[in-house]
């Protein structure tokens, strides 16, 4: 079974552009409500595989798109 | 009916546009940014999307630095008011529409310095003289890209590097260009381009916004209106981050929804495509304009130097009589008058009688031009 994580990030806008910008690079993305135990926010997170954490990180600062924090699930 | 009244609101609209409105409103209807469920998100995918579109008419590489507002005049009011204090010194040109003028007439009776850069009276602009206002310091050089009266193109490439030369920041009021005009925001360093949505952009009034480049700092802008943005919403301070520090409460989302069918129709067919069919047109409306006995044409005639603005005079004639018999006998849409920019007129010698302005948009047909002229013409005559 793969293990997922979140990236949160600060708006449902930078979750979409955190999508896209990841999509782009062949990384499997689901945009999902975000996990209560993690954030009181209402809004929207990327969930990934836990194997592409490293990868999907480097590519989001390398096109300067801010997010909050990853989170395992 | 024709239509020649582009530079007030474009129209008609791509067919795609009321139908995109129509399709969010029906089919997705929801609030973007506020709530986790898949409407919500659909609907920040369409705003997204949207700004995305944005950043790729004007060579832009990120989305969330386009911010959207009610139309330019609310982009244009969030700079200066946002950034400008007293003490401050800001330079303009003597093209500037109303909405740039009446906020700096405001701030001169708080301490702020307006500064004037002549034009020629056909609205050209020398970056020089714009550079040499820049001895003493600014805090702000803000200038319309095209006169919504008189076409006339300002040189915002040119003026852009002198300004990043001189480290100062850069406004654009791009309301007569944005659609019609190439603008590349990666060549060229404009600090920050106000667009309106509903001109040359073709989507729905009520649309519009503010692009800020990447090495441009937002914080030097303090937000006008503060409120809920779906984001952070723990907080009770605003978020500081784009877009979202500068778009609180919830956004025109259906006329955004109609603005980016508007981009998809411009993308598609092409700005240079839009560009060169207009400037046909243009080029047909003044040799024609110009032929008549008792007609002036103000501005340029070189279409590469201007957009489909055409003012005109016939002597002897008040402007406001011309527009109502082109709309009451004629069938043809116009503006008279000063065109909110009083400014313009003074510079081009037409204070405070004005002109009449034909403006075209990229529905125009040759045969709509040649009703235009044999309607002046007759009016002209008698
Ligand atoms: C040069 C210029 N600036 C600003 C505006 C204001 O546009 P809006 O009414 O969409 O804010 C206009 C159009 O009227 C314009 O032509």
């Amino acid at each position: 079974m793969d293990e997922y994580g979140v990236i949160l990030t600060f708006s449902t806008g930078h979750a979409i552009r955190t999508e896209n910008v990841l999509a782009k690079a062949g990384i499997e993305t689901k945009l999902i409500p975000v996990p209560r135990h993690l954030s009181s926010d209402c809004g929207s997170a990327v969930r990934i595989k836990q194997r592409d954490r490293q990868k999907a990180l480097g590519i989001l600062a390398q096109n300067a798109v801010s997010i909050d924090r990853y989170e395992p699930l | 009916m024709v239509y020649l009244d582009n530079a007030a609101t474009s129209f008609p609209k791509p067919q795609t546009v009321p139908e995109a409105i129509v399709s969010f409103m029906t089919r997705v209807g929801a609030n973007p940014g506020r709530s986790g469920h898949y409407l919500s998100v659909e609907a920040e995918r369409i705003r997204y999307g949207t700004r995305e579109a944005i950043g790729r008419l004007f060579n832009h590489a990120d989305p969330q630095r386009v911010v959207f507002t009610a139309n330019v005049t609310a982009a244009l009011n969030l700079v200066l008011f946002g950034m400008v204090q007293p003490g401050d010194r800001v330079v303009v040109t003597g093209m500037e529409h109303n909405s740039v003028m009446r906020p700096l007439r405001f701030l001169e009776g708080r301490g702020v310095t307006v500064t004037l850069v002549e034009t020629a009276s056909d609205g050209t602009v020398d970056p020089q003289d714009v550079a040499s206002t820049l001895d003493t310091p600014a805090r702000l050089v803000c200038t319309l890209h095209a006169s919504n009266v008189i076409g006339t193109v300002v040189p915002i490439g040119e003026i852009s590097r002198i300004c990043r030369d001189r480290g100062v920041p850069y406004l654009v009021d791009a309301a007569q260009t944005a659609g019609c005009v190439p603008i590349d925001l990666g060549k060229d360093p404009i600090d920050m381009l106000a667009f309106t949505g509903h001109k040359g952009l073709l989507g729905p009034t009520g649309t519009g916004g503010l692009v800020l480049s990447p090495s441009f700092d937002e914080k030097l802008i303090g937000p006008l209106v503060y409120g809920g943005t779906g984001s952070r919403s723990e907080q009770e301070y605003q978020p500081e981050f784009l877009p979202d520090r500068f778009e609180s409460g919830t956004c025109n989302i259906a006329g955004i929804a109609g603005l980016s069918a508007g981009l998809d129709y411009i993308l598609t067919r092409g700005l240079s495509e839009i560009r060169a069919h207009e400037s046909g047109l243009v080029h047909q409306l003044i040799a024609g304009l110009e032929a008549m006995e008792g007609v002036t044409v103000y501005g340029t005639s070189d279409p590469k130097k201007r957009t489909a603005a055409v003012s005109f005079r016939i002597a002897g004639i008040d402007n406001g009589i011309t527009a109502r018999r082109l709309s009451e006998e004629f069938d043809i849409m116009c503006r008279p008058g000063l065109h909110c920019a009083p400014r313009a007129h003074k510079t081009i010698g037409t204070f405070p009688g004005g002109t009449v302005r034909l403006s075209i948009g990229p529905f125009n047909t040759e045969a709509d031009i040649d009703a235009a002229l044999s309607a002046v013409a007759a009016i002209a005559g008698k």
